[in-house]
């Protein structure tokens, strides 16, 4: 069959992320080391220094100042870059609430670890979560391949809807684990991503005032045009998330026609065509819950997996389609809304509450802190929802998947 | 060398008109740092006074542009400023991060001692009005002794200001120079001078404030004159490690005599029933820290 060449690498998740980093031609890095992320930006640093990435890269004194850096950096029209995990992201909360608010196309790979106290450096998804309302995109990765693509893709999402787009994948699992990765080649990173230019940019041959002062109510400027309050602004952000899924779905069609493998835009399923039972999950856990499915599949259950690839904005109409012919849809958080439920499982809640579609929809806490989460405990979990279905008793609190208390 | 008031550029960068308080000291230091500044400038601001000054949406009081950012990131955001027009091929632009005192000596100091042991080529300068005063006049690591602000009300400040431009110092940077609007072409020399030298320069303006100082609008020049005759604001810049008094600082320590502390207080409201005793510990940390300027200033000469 000749001689055609795959760039097949095994690989960490860290570096699938940074090799797709060195090909979007990132031209301004700036990241704090914190478990697990740190050998992403090691390895960009590494290639700075090589010469291999023609960028500066800053070595700032917090995660805070990084995504600072990244902020003005895009301000002034670079493509930027950071990364972070759990108090990393925490601390530069402000500031992640700040890129969205002053729509800047920043992309961060988000290393999912637990939130600390008490301390833990292992995996789950909160840290993420709780950034889910400060108007960035976040996409969560099911494996390395799927790192490696994605932010390419989410550059080019990033400079189309004008919103900072959040990386996230599992830490550990993902970005400790090597597997083997196809790395894109130049020539098509080329292709798909267009050099960035920015709709604004700070300069002093045009001087503006960026993210000043800025009242409730619309106010007119100097030549007397009435310009937006602070509530229309937050609107057309709001608006611009609302609209992204298109350009989410798009970049991930457009990568896939280019490079022959894409990653279903929003939502994505594994043998739920003819399924009655859905697993749903975001990230690393879908891979476990597909064993899981298999394993069922075998005893003759109809049960597939229902992959959330898109967390915010939140895939309400896909979802809805997606659980359509389900009598049951079981979702397992890798974190908490703490004193409610999953944020998954409430958010699909909501979804489906006008809809017209209505499975009996169970919450599992799952993997926190670095819990391992073993097919068998995802199966024992599913079987109950079906047991308590089938006992014609659908109403199930959210259950905790092996808490030893 | 030093220019004369009358040799300054016509060349004017703030507009007509601005939302800072009648007398605010900050004005007219601003005025004057961008007339040294000529243009090729992009600024940043977080939370403070000159955020007020600059205006709000969508009018600016300047003609520069003007990124604002979140109160502990300005010598971050300058750092991404610099970082991202190097990237972009424009690396003749100055990059000029502007903060209030708790922006820099509290809140912002992490950013601004990062940035300045990175040597990132930047101007930073901290107005200094010795509290938050756009909050409303809360104490800072900036107030002096004895200063009554709305969080050391009965008592006043109990601990001695923050020296910042020492903390920087101990950085390494290659420049580093205090001012006070009251001595205009004094701050604009030094401001050309930051212009030409690469690497982190950091520049300490003391900004008398009517409101919280309280003192009489009219007399805001007249204050920031006094701080300096009476030592509690030294002019004087740091080049490559080697110290100079400047302008007025500079004729006081050949004349000798600094004015006592007690005339400056007395004419602030904010020190206002302050003890003897306070007076003096003021006093001797003013005598303890021009001895030393003296000192300095004469072993480079």
């Amino acid at each position: 069959m000749g001689t055609k060449k795959h760039h097949i690498s095994i690989i960490t998740g860290n570096d699938a992320a940074a090799e797709a980093v060195k090909l979007c031609g990132v031209q301004v890095v700036a990241a704090y080391p914190i478990t697990p992320q740190s050998s992403v930006v090691e390895a960009l640093s590494k290639y700075v220094e090589q010469g291999i990435m023609n960028a500066e890269f800053v070595t700032v004194e917090s995660e805070h100042s990084a995504l600072g850096v990244c902020i003005a950096a895009s301000t002034v029209g670079a493509r930027v870059f950071t990364a972070t995990s759990a108090n990393g992201l925490a601390y530069m909360c402000e500031q992640v609430h700040w890129a969205a608010g002053a729509r800047l196309p920043i992309v961060m790979c988000c290393v999912n670890r637990a939130m600390a106290a008490p301390w833990s450096v292992l995996n789950d998804q909160q840290d993420s979560m709780t950034m889910r309302d400060a108007g960035w995109i976040q996409i969560f990765c099911r494996n390395n391949q799927e790192i490696h693509d994605t932010v390419i893709q989410a550059f080019k999402i990033a400079e189309t809807v004008h919103v900072p787009v959040m990386v996230c994948y599992d830490g550990y699992i993902l970005s400790h684990t090597v597997m083997p990765v196809e790395l894109v080649s130049q020539e098509k990173v080329d292709a798909f991503l267009p050099k960035y230019v920015p709709h604004t940019i700070l300069d002093p041959s045009h001087p503006r005032n960026l993210n000043p002062v800025t009242l409730a109510d619309p106010r007119k400027d100097g030549s007397g045009t009435l310009c937006h309050g602070y509530m229309e602004l937050r609107y057309l952000h709001q608006e611009a998330l609302l609209n992204s899924p298109a350009a989410i779905v798009a970049a991930d069609k457009e990568f896939g026609k280019l490079v022959g493998r894409n990653w279903g835009g929003m939502v994505w399923g594994y043998r739920n065509e003819d399924a009655e039972i859905l697993l749903m999950a975001a990230g690393s856990l879908t891979m476990e819950l597909s064993v899981a499915v298999d394993a069922m599949r075998e005893e003759g259950i109809k049960v597939g997996v229902l992959g959330l690839r898109v967390y915010r904005p939140f895939p309400n109409k896909e979802l809805v389609e997606a659980v359509r012919k389900a009598k049951l849809v079981a979702v397992f958080d890798k974190s908490l809304s703490y004193g409610n439920e999953g944020p998954i499982c409430a958010d699909l809640k909501s979804a489906l509450y006008t809809s017209g579609v209505s499975p009996v929809v169970h919450g599992y806490i799952t993997g926190l802190g670095g819990r391992d989460v073993k097919y068998r405990h995802l199966i024992e979990a599913a079987k109950k929802s079906i047991a308590a279905l089938n006992n014609g008793n659908p109403v199930k609190e959210t259950e905790w998947v092996n808490v030893q208390i | 060398m030093a220019t004369k008031i009358l040799d300054l550029p016509e060349e004017e960068y703030m507009l007509p008109g601005n939302r800072a308080c009648a007398g605010c000291s900050l004005g007219i230091g601003f005025r004057h740092i961008l007339k040294a500044l000529g243009g090729n400038c992009i600024f940043t601001v977080p939370a403070s006074c000159l955020t007020v000054l600059g205006g709000m949406y969508p009018t600016s009081s300047v003609k520069v542009p003007w990124m604002n950012v979140v109160f502990p990131s300005s010598a971050a955001a300058a750092s991404g400023l610099v970082a991202g027009l190097k990237a972009t091929g424009r690396e003749d632009i100055t990059v000029v991060a502007m903060a209030g005192d708790g922006g820099t000596a509290d809140i912002g100091i992490q950013a601004l001692s990062g940035a300045a042991e990175r040597n990132t080529n930047f101007i930073y300068i901290c107005y200094d009005n010795e509290a938050y005063m756009n909050t409303g006049t809360q104490r800072s690591g900036s107030t002096p002794i004895g200063a009554r602000t709305t969080t050391t009300p009965a008592f006043g400040k109990q601990q001695q200001a923050k020296d910042v431009p020492k903390i920087l110092e101990a950085h390494g940077i290659p420049y580093i120079a205090t001012s006070c609007p009251s001595f205009p072409t004094d701050l604009y020399d030094k401001v050309k001078k930051a212009v030409g030298i690469k690497g982190t320069r950091y520049m300490h303006m003391c900004a008398p404030c009517p409101s919280g100082w309280q003192f009489p609008a009219k007399d805001t020049v007249e204050i920031g004159r006094m701080a300096v005759e009476c030592g509690a604001v030294v002019l004087y810049e740091i080049e490559d490690g080697v110290f100079r008094l400047t302008s007025r600082s500079k004729k006081l320590a050949e004349q000798g005599e600094l004015q006592p502390v007690r005339e400056y207080v007395s004419v602030q409201g904010r020190f206002k029933g302050i003890e003897d005793e306070t007076i003096e510990a003021m006093q001797s940390w003013i005598n303890k820290r021009w001895t030393e300027c003296i000192k300095r200033d004469a072993e480079n000469r």
